[in-house]
């Protein structure tokens, strides 16, 4: 399995991702910063945002609860899944039952996370992307690289040759203008004809039963309002106590997440509407590891997440690696923290040290979430997990942090080693600084390390100690 | 153990304590006169590339309307079924919805609503399936979209709208919030207007009066 460092190695080797990627996010930030200083109290939202989350997760059996009665008597129907499987289970055997034999979907990056779409296609289903970035993803059979804008690693000449190809459009031109029109027209047929729809949430109202989608294209309201059954899926971290709690979540999302004062188009609707919308509507409610990160005090906090991306955009790391080396739906300094919680630390690969800890993305979050708090405790996670293996016991790190310790923790060997570092200090020194350190190559090539003093602090203090 | 009873069991072995109420030191009232509020409004959707037209009263609606669809050779409207007799210009066919199939709600170029509620600071129209909107396809399917939005209907923030929408929401009624026409900045973050909902929202301000008055 690769690694997060040999990822981002193949992905820095091509610079025209990087230069997308770059153009991308520089202009997604001059667009986020512009609206979020138009709000003089962005720090109160801030504030408001991360207490309701923190008050919703202190509640979630009883949202939870409420929030199934409430779609119930609104005539929808309310799924419960422990795990992808389960939810995968669950939405084809609702897409069965209806015998289309497409559904439409509104991005979702949850339908993702349980890897939906394969599942359809095995039982010969066929799922239609409707949002632009994901239908150009589709297409070109890759993966997503960026939680809101996709196909954000390609270029209008890269989209134009894969529209060129599979929509057998030829005369079209790289003018994003055109591009869209072409997607609108590709897709039109489809919105009017499939019966069936699955879509994400972006939140859910437990005192109204409401659930939201929020988007720019249309693709989502045609998604939510032509097929007969539309079946949602939603992580239960995002039910919201109350109807109030939207007037929060409705000014962070779109300015933290396009830089927009509001998104063209939000949905917001309560089980089904006798003559208006689908007449069956289903919600599966997606656990998937949530309730483990959920029982993780510090770690908790990764489920305030709102899926803006704007730690991604602000991220050092995420600008110059790109999204596919994070291996996973959710990239940049949020999939750090999530991708290893729900998938397990060891499976996840190294996505937890991809980061400087530089804190940008903690400052730059709408709902505040401590990234690189949780990163640094996964990170503990990670190590004391791999030193419960002999492998790990035997790592040059262990070893060394074991008679670390032993040293640390007696006076004489302590006084000894630093007599003992003075000399190798007087040895090797060059401008103040080790060069090398023998053992640790590839480590020190990228450290500089200050050369151990000639003298230490201890034997100084001896020295001066009977003048004193 | 079922799925439900499973994940509500993990949920209250990890739970915390609860929390307190968060703390709301945002903006929560509107601190605009109306005219102001009127002149936000219009100045934000115009942002967005939406047409702007004020009206005195609701009687000079149908005139505007006629001078919309002239302009954007508009030549067929769909309304629901009780869109005031004052917004609809002879001259311009116009069909009721009551109950049309989505392929003949798709061929009608242009749909005539009104609205629930209107927000100036991000030029938003709300609509809940109420007065004068029907339902959710009339306004999604068509390539124009005209809105008449009365100056009463329009606050300035996103909590006093959240409030007036409160009993609608408890109702269960379906909202579209719409904020200029659809849009989409997949492609190099260069945004284009017009993708799969309306190309293009008319807005058409009414100062006086209400969206309650009497259905003709």
């Amino acid at each position: 399995m690769s690694d997060f460092p040999s990822r981002a190695h193949t992905s820095l080797k091509n610079a025209q991702m990087r230069r997308n990627v770059r153009k991308a996010v520089t202009t997604i930030r001059t667009k986020t910063g512009r609206v979020i200083a138009e709000r003089a109290d962005w720090q109160q939202l801030r504030d408001a945002g991360s207490a309701i989350k923190t008050e919703a997760l202190g509640s979630l059996d009883t949202l939870l609860i409420q929030l199934e009665e409430r779609i119930q008597a609104a005539g929808g129907v309310v799924h419960w899944a422990r795990d992808a499987a389960e939810a995968r289970q669950i939405i084809v055997g609702l897409v069965q039952a209806t015998d289309s034999p497409t559904v439409i979907k509104i991005k979702s990056m949850t339908t993702d996370e349980i890897e939906l779409n394969p599942a359809l296609e095995a039982a010969g289903i066929r799922p239609i992307e409707t949002d632009l970035a994901d239908m150009i993803v589709q297409l070109a059979n890759e993966k997503p690289s960026h939680l809101l804008v996709p196909a954000i690693h390609k270029n209008r000449a890269e989209i134009r040759s894969l529209f060129q190809a599979e929509m057998s459009r030829p005369e079209l031109t790289d003018n994003p203008r055109d591009l869209t029109d072409a997607a609108r027209t590709y897709l039109r047929d489809h919105f009017t004809h499939t019966r069936v729809a699955i879509s994400g949430a972006n939140f859910a109202v437990a005192e109204t039963g409401a659930v939201g989608v929020v988007e720019s294209e249309g693709n989502g309201r045609m998604c939510l309002t032509l097929p007969d059954t539309l079946i949602s899926i939603m992580g239960i971290e995002k039910v919201l106590p109350r109807w109030q709690d939207l007037e929060v979540f409705l000014q962070l999302l779109p300015r933290a997440a396009t830089g927009e004062r509001m998104n063209p188009y939000n949905s917001i609707w309560t089980g089904v509407t006798p003559g208006d919308g689908p007449t069956a509507f289903h919600l599966v409610l997606l656990d998937n590891g949530r309730t483990r990160i959920l029982a993780d005090q510090i770690a908790r906090q990764t489920l305030h997440c709102i899926r803006c991306s704007r730690c991604l955009n602000v991220c050092p790391v995420y600008e110059r690696a790109g999204g596919h080396a994070y291996d996973s739906m959710y990239q940049g300094p949020i999939g750090a923290v999530l991708t290893p919680q729900l998938r397990g630390l060891a499976e996840a690969g190294s996505p937890a040290f991809a980061s400087s800890l530089c804190g940008a993305c903690h400052e730059a979050c709408p709902v505040q979430i401590d990234i690189p708090r949780i990163l640094v405790h996964l990170r503990g996670a990670a190590v004391e997990a791999s030193r419960a293996t002999l492998g790990g016991k035997l790592s040059a790190e262990t070893l060394a942090m074991a008679s670390a310790a032993r040293i640390f923790g007696n006076a004489a060997m302590f006084g000894f080693t630093q007599d003992a570092a003075g000399l190798l200090g007087a040895m090797v020194q060059q401008d103040g600084l080790l060069p090398r350190l023998p053992g640790l190559g590839a480590w020190s090539l990228s450290r500089e390390l200050p050369a151990p003093a000639r003298q230490s602090f201890r034997a100084w203090w001896k020295q001066r100690k009977p003048q004193a | 153990m079922n799925a439900r009873e499973e994940i509500l069991a993990r949920i209250r072995a990890s739970s915390g304590p609860p929390s307190p109420a968060p703390a709301r030191d945002y903006q929560h009232a509107d601190a605009l006169s109306p005219g102001e509020t009127l002149s936000k409004f219009a100045g934000r959707i115009t942002d967005y590339g939406v047409l702007v037209t004020e009206v005195a009263n609701e009687t000079a609606v149908a005139d505007a309307v006629r001078e919309i669809c002239a302009a954007r050779g508009i030549g067929h409207l769909v309304t629901s079924p009780d869109c005031p007799g004052p917004w609809q210009p002879q001259d311009v066919m116009i069909t009721t919805d009551r109950g049309l199939s989505i392929e003949a709600l798709a061929a009608i170029p242009a749909a005539l609503t009104g609205a629930a509620c209107a927000i100036a600071e991000t030029g938003t129209v709300i609509l809940d399936g109420g007065f004068a909107q029907g339902r959710r396809a009339i306004s999604l399917l068509a390539d124009f979209h005209l809105c008449v939005v009365f100056a009463a209907q329009i606050v300035e923030c996103v909590p006093a709208a959240i409030a007036q929408m409160a009993p609608a929401a408890r109702a269960g009624r379906p909202f579209t919030f719409i904020s200029g026409p659809s849009a989409t900045a997949d492609i190099e973050f260069d945004r284009v207007q017009g993708v799969h909902g309306p190309r293009q929202l008319d807005v058409i301000i009414v100062r006086t009066g209400a969206a309650s008055a009497p259905r003709s």
